[in-house]
């Protein structure tokens, strides 16, 4: 079995985001970036399908990017994967097309299994997987948070709004990683060293055929103030008094 | 704009979420001058689209294939129901549905979505979406390229509409069901929410945090609290990520986003992506040991102590 894991690089999540002038762009001149946490999900699950064997897996990550996206890709060798392609494009994309560079890349590759994280943290639009699937004409099962190998395919569980849904599907298919699918493994420093010799191999856009269409088109960015003054309780008594005021 | 809205379904009922985004649906209709129609999919529809006809001319397709939501098959269907009737926008109400199967429609025609508006206005003639990012600490506005556009919206950021004076028209839908794929067998669902409200719908959420310990801690603290004011039972990630709540009840970044009219944060420091998903509500209260916690920061009223202490004295005085 052959598993892509696309990626995304994302600042760290415990940075705090602010606007360029030109409200277009964060400020990311300081920021440190790190592999979008929900696909160190998807890779740490495609690592766990590959130790539970019987089959042999092939795991594949990739990202879509500049130059320095190759420092994530490293920590993706690292934790398991057995190489990995970057796909050098400095245009800012959208999910269509994002989408739309993967499944040139999935018709490369041609894995049976594309597992990658439900949603990035910087967009936060939870779109990629689903729009990969449909412009496959795949099955997908997303937010999953178990996966099983079945000789049919996969069977998952989902974690949607009113619950959890156990589902089936055949392979080839898309599956997006929800948080508790895992607990994603640090790579240890023999690891570290040894991704240094896994092969990066680099793909420049062009050699994709593929043109960028956009779909969504940025007016501004803005960091709206949320602070609110907190007028401080100091008993029970005022506390109730305080929600008997508010309650509707 | 000829606006297609997707109505989801929870028990046969329309889920209120659905009439927000009518809402939204109903101001770019008035604005471009344009029309908006409900699409029900689903098995033994009758109640529901009566309902729906309440509001708008309704679609409907009721057939074996939609008793369980595929997405697949209901991407496949809708993105039919768009293409022949010729629909410039496509619209439903966020939530794990809509990402779903809304989502992968969207990947069928062509990519123009927006997903999880928190608001709209148009200029120059054009529709522009605002929506949150980073955890909701940047807000985008954006407008969409090409047709149709998909737009999911933030039931929160709208009122839910009222009913029109009249029922409209209802319409079977003609779909080839058996053209359609089927390649997602649904097995079951199981939910833990018991009989208390949607967290995303109650009008109040008591939430628990860290400071929970336990199962049982959170049903008799959270949920005891809950019950006595007919409020939701709600979440921050911790808890769930530990198995001491269930995870419908997540609210946040990566779970789910409310704002009630009040918001009890029961031991919850305000981790940014928690914050993502309750900052919104109208009035926010909280409890918590810390001081210097970061939920006094978007709080309203904060009082600093031991929840274990605090919540029983609020069961007993607010019952």
């Amino acid at each position: 079995m052959k598993i892509l894991v696309p990626t995304k690089r994302v600042p760290d999540t415990d940075q705090r985001i602010t606007i360029r002038e030109d409200t277009h762009q964060i400020d990311d001149a300081q920021l440190p970036y790190i592999v979008n946490p929900f696909d160190a999900i998807a890779i740490e699950e495609a690592i766990r399908i590959r130790e539970a064997g019987p089959q042999e897996v092939e795991i594949v990550a990739v990202g879509i990017g500049v130059a320095e996206y190759e420092k994530e890709l490293r920590t993706a060798l690292a934790m398991g994967a057995d190489r990995a392609l970057i796909i050098r494009c400095d245009a800012v994309l959208d999910p269509w097309n994002v989408a739309g560079i993967l499944k040139r890349v999935v018709e490369r590759e041609t894995p049976d299994l594309v597992l990658m994280g439900k949603q990035a943290v910087d967009d936060d639009a939870s779109q990629v997987g689903q729009f990969l699937a449909a412009l496959l004409d795949w099955p997908q099962a997303t937010f999953a948070s178990n996966i099983e190998c079945t000789e049919k395919g996969l069977r998952l569980e989902r974690e949607i709004d009113a619950g959890i849904e156990t589902v089936q599907i055949p392979l080839p298919a898309v599956v997006t990683a929800d948080l508790r699918l895992n607990e994603p493994r640090y790579a240890s420093l023999p690891s570290i060293l040894k991704a240094r010799k896994k092969p990066i191999e680099e793909i420049a856009i062009e050699e994709l055929d593929y043109s960028i269409e956009p779909r969504v088109e940025l007016i501004a960015l803005a960091a709206p103030n949320q602070t609110r003054s907190c007028q401080r309780v100091d008993s029970v008594d005022r506390l109730v008094d305080a929600l008997q005021e508010v309650l509707p | 704009m000829n606006i297609l809205l997707i109505a989801e379904l929870q028990d046969g009922q329309i889920r209120p979420g659905s009439l927000s985004a009518l809402t939204f649906a109903r101001q770019v209709a008035l604005e471009t001058d344009g029309s908006v129609r409900w699409l029900l999919l689903g098995e033994n529809l009758e109640a529901a689209t009566t309902e729906a006809a309440r509001y708008a001319p309704v679609l409907f397709c009721d057939a074996a294939i939609f008793a369980a939501t595929a997405a697949d098959s209901w991407a496949a269907a809708i993105a039919e129901v768009v293409s022949t009737g010729n629909f410039d926008l496509v619209v439903a109400a966020s939530g794990t549905f809509a990402k779903d199967v809304i989502t992968r429609s969207a990947g069928l025609l062509g990519g123009a979505m927006a997903s999880d508006v928190l608001g709209h206005a148009f200029v120059d003639g054009r529709l522009q979406l605002q929506r949150g990012m980073y955890a909701g600490s940047i807000l985008a506005t954006v407008t969409l390229l090409g047709s149709p556009q998909i737009v999911t919206i933030q039931p929160s950021a709208y009122a839910a509409a009222e009913p029109g004076e009249t029922p409209a028209t209802v319409t079977n839908e003609q779909i080839d069901t058996s053209r359609l794929p089927q390649n997602i067998r649904i097995e079951h669902l199981e939910s833990k929410r018991g009989g208390r409200p949607d967290v995303t719908e109650a009008a109040v959420v008591v939430s628990g945090g860290r400071a929970i310990k336990s199962s049982e801690d959170f049903e008799s603290l959270v949920g005891g609290l809950a019950d006595t004011l007919h409020a939701a039972a709600g979440s921050s990630r911790v808890l769930v990520d530990a198995g001491i709540a269930p995870n419908e009840l997540q609210v946040g970044q990566t779970g789910k986003i409310v704002a009630p009219e009040v918001y009890l944060a029961l031991g919850i420091s305000g981790a940014v992506q928690h914050m993502a998903g309750m900052k919104n509500s109208k009035v926010i209260v909280a409890v918590n040991n810390d001081p210097d916690a970061p939920i006094f920061e978007v709080a309203d009223y904060g009082m600093v102590g031991d929840v274990y202490e605090v919540v029983p004295q609020l069961i007993e005085r607010l019952g």
